[in-house]
């Protein structure tokens, strides 16, 4: 089976305190250090695990600039067969939609069985996938947290719900998925697996590669888009108990014993 | 303006909770006309549904189809694609099933989409002004959407709070669909596992979140669940790291908890988490971090290490307790 | 009566000589071609160097193999061995002597009436120690011979048949010495197992006698190469292999195994596989520990891990790899494929459990090495990409960040407050470099021990800084844990700070870092332990301590498995903890190189693992029961590991725990000395 997985980069928040910038118009960048999605990592597992039981190759597709190859190469060190960058000066500023459109320019030109995304990255849009499917017309599924290959060109996958109960649906290839955390364990990268992918050269396809209308991408095309970044006022916030533990212990209980919380 | 629409979600002859927030989001959006409900099923219940919207709406659209009666996306957004009129606004909630249908279906519409939508701020005839969040909760951000084409937006639940509405004299208007099989089709739902407890049943909840550190800590929550009479649940990286069951999560994809008093510590607010706590229970939150976005949620704040904190609770209350006696 | 020459004799028929000859060599051709294949899978193993610095491999071989120097740790059973092994060197001569007589009618055994008496009583200490050992095996039945059914395969039976062996080739060396002496009518030493069977032949005719002589003498030769050719499947090859195993064993034990012996670790691109994932990745020695460990569970009875019911016992790492061996390198038959070892032979949680406390390799009496294995192993799952879920955030923040929190590397100082000077990038100059590492830079509760460690530093009169935003975590266990490629990245960074700021010593107070710049970085300068540091100080006076101010307070001190174990810094702490006045300290019974593990430090803080209960909670259970209030300890990981550990006992109000460099800093007298003269000298 052929997969494709869309993966890109984003400021890891665990790692980084976001901050609204001095100007006010961005989030602090200088110390910001990105590492690849972490739900595009579960996406990839999963299609690691597929192709290992069941042979086929692992492509793994970027959208961005010039510096952005390390994210298929880092997908490659995990086990990625393939690595793709479509990288070109008019992708920038581009919406959702815009990202979907290059995507299926390069889905267009190749053949893929199966099209993996992470279920939402660091803006938590969660749209890329849907609308890639959609504009494929492919079939789609969102928040997949388990799939199981079945003859004849379908999967059994299963869907994460309210209440944490899971909807199972048989989909047809080939289909988008985009695919939960914790449907699988990824498994590690070190930098020994960097170092052995640091010079496999990532083909970087631009526009015209792609044959894309570049009226299509960008800023211009844009139908949505961010203006700036805030931090919303406080309004009227917590009340913050301050003191010695035990004082603010003693504080709490009787708040909560007024609220009817201690019988 | 564009006609707006909302997607009204259903169960048993019920619209969802969701209905009167995506009203109160509609008429920020056009506070002149009153939206179009649209619902899609088949059967009894959606004709008590349809009947019951009928008083809020200006006109419900009713889609019908036997396919229809599980909501599978697939079918859902090829029958909107092909009733909904170029350029109208849709409203959908953004749980599960909106995260499902609406970035293929503004496709299909050739529509703008903004996600996860919090705030309106102003509506003008192409473009509406939206907030949204980022980072998990961490920021937010002001968005601009070209509404020139239409727009499909799929709302933060909760984020938009219902309002008495003027009585409306609403009427169905049917739309039978002939749909072919999809290419997703529904099998089952598997039900979440039901879990040594019932979080759901407490009213005193102590909740703890990645600042737990590790699983042999939960000693201390339960110590303190114990003393205040309540239960243990979590947050979802809980859940992920498999410390806690996920019958003790509590968010979107977890339970719904109603508790009189909801202790949030270590953990940060994501609003994933914040959207499975409902009826306004008293919110307490302990965190180490001053700046987490639980503190703008809760009504009372405590800044400090709940490892710490989490003893000291406990043994202040086992104190009073006996002293009580 | 002429004295009855075996080799003169007919056995049914078949000539003495005949039938011994044709014995000892079936027998020893036998026994060459089981080891012939044992040795195969060693020929096809990773290269290990150990041919060099003989005569400090004979000095071990003399202190570990002939003088039994770790036996006595467990007294009962380390008495019993050091009689068996001093009886079969006695019974050494004796024996190949008493082989030739199979063959030779005229060959007179070596040996006076001296050696005669020695041997006599030497064969009856033998008799009595296998038969008190083989009961305690069936009565008594110690723990740490047990084998819970998930861990591996009870050995037992197999030791008990070959106790009994042995008891039956003492018997007939009696039988020979009685029936003949009988006979002869010697005396023999008094009590001695020949005397006591001769009792029983006194009364027999020579004719009896003279068959009693002939069987036992057969029996003898029997039971002599049955048990040389059987030695070899089981745990008894310990017997030929432990000169060997003895010989070769690492001399340099603080320094780990490199990913490939000769390989530097610029050409470490070009090895395919890191690590050991099949058997055949082991080097030879490794293999040789395999079959000389005497499965006598005195490691894993030590191993904290397997104390709290980890899925780890390092006596059945070994044991399973032996059986492997066995397997897969059959005597008779072809050797079979490689597998992988993880997952098969060995869990993950079995690799990953191993705090590297090194408690194992200080017990075992034969030397066998283990932390080499495990990490060898662990590199092995890390090249695979297995590494657990709970590691890898850390480990993703330690490349990234130079820490496991995921901190921001200039906020690295701040626990200082501006207080110390930073060394780095030719600002200020100092002697000497505090190296502070990552828990004790940026934990909340930890800053406290750098903090109390630089004031020390100050009172003491040194000129230190420290390595501020530049420095990045020691690697230290970054490489225990299998990361090699990062721990590399994480030393050569730090190596390059260190020394553009030319001090001239380190110093720390965290064992882990103190570890691996005394052993694992090469090009830096010298470095101390505070603990040394300290005691130095107070030796020569400069350092003096107030009195205590609550007399009643009870200590005892935890020795850290990096700062004790390892390291062999014991009595520098004592001494300072001695030196404060009023200061009531008790001993835990394990203490010293028996010290507890408290859970592990550096990456195993992050690690989940499954267990029955935790190693901190165990060891501040031990403080209570030796009648201490109050913990000392060196360490900032076994200082985070036993405060959680008295929270999670319920032990908060009975038990405390202090750094040394807390309680020293607190009860040091303190000059009034002037603000310049406490920081680096610009």
């Amino acid at each position: 089976m052929d997969i494709l997985v869309c993966a890109r980069k984003v400021p890891d928040t665990a790692e980084n305190e976001i901050e609204l910038n001095r100007a006010g118009n961005d989030i602090e960048r200088d110390d910001l250090v990105y590492s690849v999605n972490e739900p595009d990592n579960y996406a990839v597992e999963a299609a690691l695990q597929i192709t290992e039981k069941i042979g086929g190759s692992v492509t793994v597709v970027t959208v961005g600039g010039e510096e952005d190859d390390d994210v298929p190469r880092r997908e490659m060190a995990m086990g990625a067969h393939h690595g793709v960058l479509l990288a070109d000066e008019c992708f920038q500023g581009s919406d959702g939609r815009g990202i979907a459109t290059i995507l299926k320019a390069y889905v267009r030109r190749n053949h893929f069985d199966l099209i993996l995304t992470g279920v939402q990255g660091e803006d938590g849009a969660a749209q890329v996938g849907g609308m890639l499917a959609a504009m494929l017309d492919y079939p789609f599924a969102s928040l997949v947290n388990s799939i199981e290959v079945v003859d004849g060109g379908k999967l059994r996958i299963g869907r994460e719900i309210e209440g944490g109960s899971r909807e199972m649906n048989e989909i047809d290839l080939p289909c988008v998925l985009s695919i939960q955390t914790g449907i699988n364990e990824p498994r590690y990268v070190g930098m020994r697996g960097i170092r052995q992918v640091a010079s496999i050269p990532i083909p970087a396809l631009d526009a015209s590669d792609l044959g894309l209308d570049t009226a299509l991408v960008g800023a211009a095309a844009a139908r949505v888009v961010r203006i700036d970044y805030f931090v919303p006022p406080a309004g009227d916030g917590a009340r913050m108990l301050t003191g010695r533990r035990p004082e603010i212990a003693g504080q709490l209980l009787e708040i909560v014993a007024g609220k009817g919380g201690l019988n | 303006m564009s006609r707006v629409f909302c997607f009204i979600q259903h169960a048993e002859g019920k619209p969802d909770d969701s209905a009167a927030e995506l009203l109160a989001a509609a008429a920020k959006i056009n506070p002149v006309e009153l939206p179009t409900a649209v619902v899609t099923g088949w059967g009894k219940d959606l004709d008590i549904v349809c009947e019951g919207l009928c008083a809020c709406y200006r006109e419900v659209w009713k889609i019908t189809a036997e396919a229809l009666v599980y909501p599978n996306a697939e079918l859902v957004r090829k029958a909107l694609a092909g009733v909904l009129p170029h350029g109208s606004i849709l409203l959908v909630p953004h749980n599960h099933f909106g995260i499902d249908l609406s970035p293929g279906l503004s496709i299909k519409l050739d529509a703008a989409y903004v996600p996860d939508v919090v705030e309106i701020e102003r509506s003008e005839e192409m473009a509406l002004r939206l907030v949204r969040q980022e980072f998990g909760g961490q920021i937010s951000a002001h968005v601009l959407c070209d509404i020139s084409s239409g727009a499909v937006l799929n709302l933060r639940p909760g984020a938009f709070h219902p309002h008495a509405q003027a009585a409306a004299m609403g009427r169905v208007r049917e739309w039978p669909v002939s749909l072919e099989r999809p290419r997703r089709r529904y099998l089952s739902t598997v039900p979440a596992e039901a879990g040594d407890i019932d979080i759901t049943k407490y009213k005193v909840l102590v909740s703890v979140g990645r600042g737990i550190q590790e699983k042999d800590n939960l000693a201390l929550a339960e110590d303190l669940a114990e003393a205040l009479g309540g239960a243990v649940s979590c947050s979802r990286p809980v859940v992920d790291a498999k410390w806690l069951d996920k019958s003790r999560q509590v968010g979107s994809s977890g339970k719904t908890v109603r508790p009189k008093v909801y202790l949030a510590c270590g953990i940060s607010g994501s609003f994933q988490h914040l959207a499975g706590i409902k009826g306004n229970p008293l919110i307490v939150a302990i965190n180490k971090n001053p700046k987490a976005p639980i503190f703008r949620v809760a009504q009372i704040g405590i800044v400090d290490d709940l490892l710490e904190m989490l003893p000291v609770t406990a043994h202040v209350r086992q104190k009073r307790g006996v002293a009580a006696h | 009566m002429q004295y009855p020459s075996p080799a003169a004799a007919t056995y049914w028929l078949i000539q003495g000589r005949t039938l011994f000859a044709t014995l000892y060599i079936l027998g020893t051709l036998c026994f060459c071609w089981i080891v012939a294949k044992r040795l195969q899978p060693l020929l096809r193993a990773q290269r290990d160097p150990r041919f060099d610095r003989p005569l400090e491999r004979l000095r071990n071989v003399l202190q570990y193999w002939l003088l039994q120097w770790r036996h006595p740790r467990y007294p009962l059973a380390g008495t019993l061995h050091l009689l068996i092994f001093a009886g079969f060197l006695i019974l050494a001569v004796r024996a190949f002597a008493m082989l030739i007589l199979g063959v030779s009618a005229t060959f007179v055994p070596p040996g006076g009436p001296a050696y005669d008496i020695l041997r006599a009583y030497a064969a009856t200490a033998v008799f009595a120690a296998v038969t008190v050992a083989a009961l305690r095996r069936l009565i008594a039945k110690p723990a740490r011979y047990q084998a819970p059914a998930p861990l591996g395969k009870g050995r037992s039976a197999d030791a008990i048949f070959l106790l009994g062996l042995i008891a039956i080739l003492m018997l007939a060396d009696g039988v020979i010495e009685s029936s003949l002496a009988a006979a002869q009518n010697r005396s023999l030493p008094l009590v001695s197992l020949a005397w006591l069977l001769r009792q029983a032949f006194a009364s027999r005719p020579p004719s009896a006698l003279h068959n009693l002589y002939l069987g036992g003498y057969l029996l003898h030769a029997l039971t002599f190469f049955f048990l040389l050719c059987y030695r070899p499947f089981g745990i008894q090859f310990h017997v030929e292999t432990s000169l060997f195993s003895i010989y070769f064993a690492k001399l340099d034990r603080e320094l780990l195994k490199p990913v490939r012996w000769g390989i530097p670790a610029e050409n470490l691109d070009r090895v395919k596989s890191f690590g050991v994932k099949t058997f055949e990745d082991f080097t030879w020695k490794h293999m040789l520990d395999f079959y000389s460990c005497a499965d006598c569970g005195r490691c894993s009875d030590q191993c904290p891990a397997n104390a709290v019911g980890r899925a780890l016992s390092p006596r059945f790492l070994t044991t399973k790899a032996r059986d492997y061996s066995f397997r897969h390198y059959p005597v008779v038959g072809s050797a079979g494929n490689g597998t992988p070892l993880v997952g098969n032979l060995y869990s993950e949680g079995e690799i990953w459990s191993c705090t590297t406390c090194g408690a194992c390799e200080r017990e075992c009496p034969l030397l066998v090495e283990y932390i080499d294995k495990i990490v060898d192993l662990r590199r092995g799952l890390v090249d695979d990409g297995r590494v657990p879920q709970a590691l890898q955030k850390p480990l993703k923040a330690l490349e990234v960040r130079g820490n496991p929190y995921g901190k921001l590397e200039r906020k690295r100082a701040d626990w200082a407050n501006g207080d110390v000077s930073v060394l780095a990038g030719g600002g200020t100059h100092a002697d000497t470099l505090y190296f502070v590492d990552s828990i004790t830079s940026y934990d909340d509760r930890i800053q406290a021990i750098g903090r109390a460690t630089a004031s020390i530093l100050s009172e003491a009169g040194v000129h230190f800084g420290i390595l501020g935003a530049a420095e990045r975590d020691s690697g230290h266990d970054v490489r225990r844990f299998g990361e090699e490629t990062l721990f590399f990245a994480l030393r050569d960074n730090n190596t390059q700070a260190i020394r553009s700021t030319g001090v001239r010593r380190i110093v720390t107070s965290d064992p882990h870092a103190y570890n691996a710049l005394k052993h694992d970085y090469s090009e830096v300068p010298p470095v101390e332990h505070m603990s040394q540091v300290i005691a130095r100080e107070v030796r020569t006076g400069r350092i003096r301590f107030e009195p205590l101010a609550n007399r009643s307070a009870i200590y005892t001190y935890h020795d850290p498995c990096y700062l004790g174990r390892h390291n062999r810094i014991f009595d520098d702490p004592r001494y300072v903890l001695d030196s404060i006045p009023g200061l009531k300290r008790v001993e835990m019974s394990r203490c010293r190189d028996r010290s507890f593990c408290c859970g592990g430090g550096g990456l195993a803080l992050f690690h989940e693992v499954k267990e029955d209960e935790r190693m901190g909670v165990r060891r501040v259970r031990m403080a209570a029961e030796a009648g201490a209030n109050v913990m000392v300890t060196a360490c900032p990981f076994c200082m985070v590991n036993m405060e959680d550990a008295i929270k999670v006992a319920g032990m908060e109000g009975k038990m405390a725990v202090i750094d040394l460099m807390e309680l020293a800093a607190q009860q040091m007298v303190r000059q009034a000395v002037s603000p310049a003269l406490e920081r680096g000298v610009n």
